[in-house]
């Protein structure tokens, strides 16, 4: 998924991967939106979900509902290991070195929470610093500045610079004495950019700073290997990467995890509770108080399964396929700038005109079947930095095509024409 | 006329290429800034009222096509208007973009003047808000203070 800076000429086709049996899979791209064929590019808000995922929730709630860790009874043992088989097959696909390293969230954001109130509060003080990247989606700024509220840390803010990427000789100058975590995305949802992050996580490692990474938007496109990026935390969605809604993981080093008091207090995050103490329960279940969502787990196993039913290198190659022959195509647009034009990018192309709203693209684009989004994205900071109030923001899946981005180029046209 | 073409009428391109009234006003005594947090659009909108009569009104902010076409055909409208005046107009301007107006009855909004060019955003709920960002501030303005308003 690496893209050369200069990605005017987008080489061939890329036969290897059949777009058109994995569309088959996703039914949802099947429909038509205001009569005209569904173009969904929208991927970095949620992605589509594969039949496999959605017959394992059905399955799962026909057949399997249960309550887990608690019944004695044949569908709570059944609930219990599809859910305890979907952390395992999560601690492979991010190789984490344990099981007891997965802890099942909501998502991203409250992994992010979760990090920044157990391990922040308990182990950071006033004065302490914080650093974060100016290209951080709001859910891995506003859990920090909570956190600077609440104990009187102070945030840092890495810049970037006019193609969006993070500027390391100003992240080495901010690492200091007083550094006591880092925490920055792996891949920029408003930019595409790929942040450096073994470079990120080496620097800080030098000064026993840890380290989180925003995976949110990195897990649908790049192999993560938690071991091989050496973080100390890996958060991610399962909902962009073809899983359901409402489910995401927290990856954490259990040295870092067993140090951490509780996050949320509850059911199943205990071993005993009597009124005068509690003894909470052991890894990973401290962390996931309350009913979990056992269908979305089990669902987000299923999407890994698919994942793994690919051919990770196709895949590589067809979105970057996709990136190249749409950042030339938007490209030739008389007055569209693209912001976010890193060196390494994932499929992500954010741009704007001079003269028309990102709003006003998108709704036209929308009367075209095409879905985009408009918007800051989530990343106020990021649109200050570029000038520019909002994006339109494409954003590529594995089951998107050319002709798909020549659709969306029309479109463009279209609204040209609407604010000529 | 298709939904598209029914919400980018030419008057609302025209406005929004060319705001009217669009500077900010030294000597307001009212002042409200808007605010829509979905999508970052802004506004700022200065009145001059006096004796319950809004002698001048302006705006300035940063947005798409239908909020600021939509806040410039406003000041159009709203300048010389009373306070009573201008807030039955924020009520019919609302019950129109919400689609709430044409329930009973065919086609634009009622007692909305030519504020029905805009009936067309209620075919589309995610513009709404971009429409009605400008009403919702200049009726904090009226409230008085230096609210912001938000559209949510």
């Amino acid at each position: 998924m690496k893209v050369a800076h200069d990605i005017a000429t987008p080489g061939p086709l890329a036969e290897a991967l059949d777009v058109s049996k994995i569309r088959a899979d996703f039914p949802i791209l099947k429909q038509k939106v205001h009569g005209k064929p569904l173009v969904y590019l929208d991927n970095g808000a949620t992605s589509q979900k594969p039949q496999i995922v959605i017959d394992a929730l059905n399955r799962y709630y026909s057949t399997e509902n249960s309550n887990i860790h608690r019944g004695v009874h044949f569908l709570s043992e059944r609930a219990t290991a599809g859910y305890e088989a979907a952390r395992q097959k999560i601690k492979s696909f991010v190789n984490a070195r344990s099981e007891q390293e997965i802890i099942f969230v909501r998502g991203t954001t409250e992994a992010i929470n979760l990090v920044a109130q157990s391990y922040g509060r308990t182990f950071l003080k006033k004065g302490d610093e914080i650093i974060v990247s100016a290209m951080e989606h709001h859910s891995n700024i506003v859990p920090w500045q909570m956190l600077c509220e609440q104990i009187g840390a102070r945030l840092r803010v890495i810049p970037i610079n006019h193609d969006g990427e993070l500027v390391l000789d100003e992240y080495r100058r901010l690492l200091g004495e007083k550094t006591k975590l880092v925490s920055v995305t792996h891949v920029s949802n408003a930019l595409g950019t790929i942040v450096p992050v073994k470079d990120i996580v080496r620097l800080a490692h030098e000064r026993n700073v840890p380290v989180l990474l925003d995976g949110a938007q990195a897990v649908p496109h790049l192999k993560v290997d938690v071991q091989e990026l050496a973080c100390d935390f890996y958060a991610f969605s399962g909902h962009k990467l073809f899983g359901p809604t409402g489910v995401g993981i927290l990856y954490g080093r259990s040295e870092l995890l067993d140090a951490m008091p509780p996050y949320q207090g509850g059911g199943d995050m205990i071993s005993l509770v009597t009124f005068e103490k509690t003894h909470y329960n052991v890894l990973p279940y401290k962390f996931e108080a309350g009913t979990p969502h056992i269908a979305g787990g089990i669902g987000l196993a299923a999407a890994i399964d698919y994942l793994a039913g690919l051919d990770w290198e196709r895949v590589a190659a067809h979105e970057h396929d996709l990136l190249a022959y749409a950042t030339s195509a938007l490209s030739s647009i008389e007055g569209l700038r693209i912001i976010g034009t890193a060196r390494e990018k994932v499929g992500v192309i954010s741009f704007v005109f001079d003269h028309v709203h990102a709003h006003d693209v998108g709704t036209i684009l929308d009367q075209e079947g095409v879905a985009v989004r408009a918007g800051h994205h989530c990343a106020m900071p990021v649109m200050q930095r570029f000038g520019v109030p909002a994006t339109t923001r494409a954003s590529f899946a594995l089951y998107n095509t050319r002709e798909e981005i020549d659709v969306l180029v029309r479109g463009i046209h279209r609204a040209l024409k609407v604010f000529k | 006329m298709s939904e598209l073409d029914e919400l980018y009428q030419e008057v609302i391109l025209d406005h929004n290429r060319s705001p009217r009234n669009y500077r900010a006003m030294a000597n307001a005594n009212r002042k409200a800034q808007g605010y829509n947090p979905l999508c970052g659009d802004h506004v700022t909108v200065y009145l001059d009222l006096e004796e319950g009569v809004i002698k001048d009104i302006s705006f300035q902010g940063s947005g798409c096509a239908i909020s600021k076409a939509s806040a410039s055909l406003m000041t159009a409208e709203l300048k010389g208007k009373t306070e009573a005046e201008a807030k039955e107009l924020f009520e019919n301007v609302h019950k129109m973009l919400t689609g709430e107006s044409n329930k009973n009855g065919p086609q634009g909004g009622r007692g909305v003047g030519k504020l029905t060019i805009l009936s067309g955003v209620c075919k589309f709920p995610a513009r709404v808000k971009c429409a009605s960002l400008a009403w919702h501030t200049v009726n904090s303005a009226l409230k008085g203070g230096e609210a912001v308003a938000s559209t949510e």
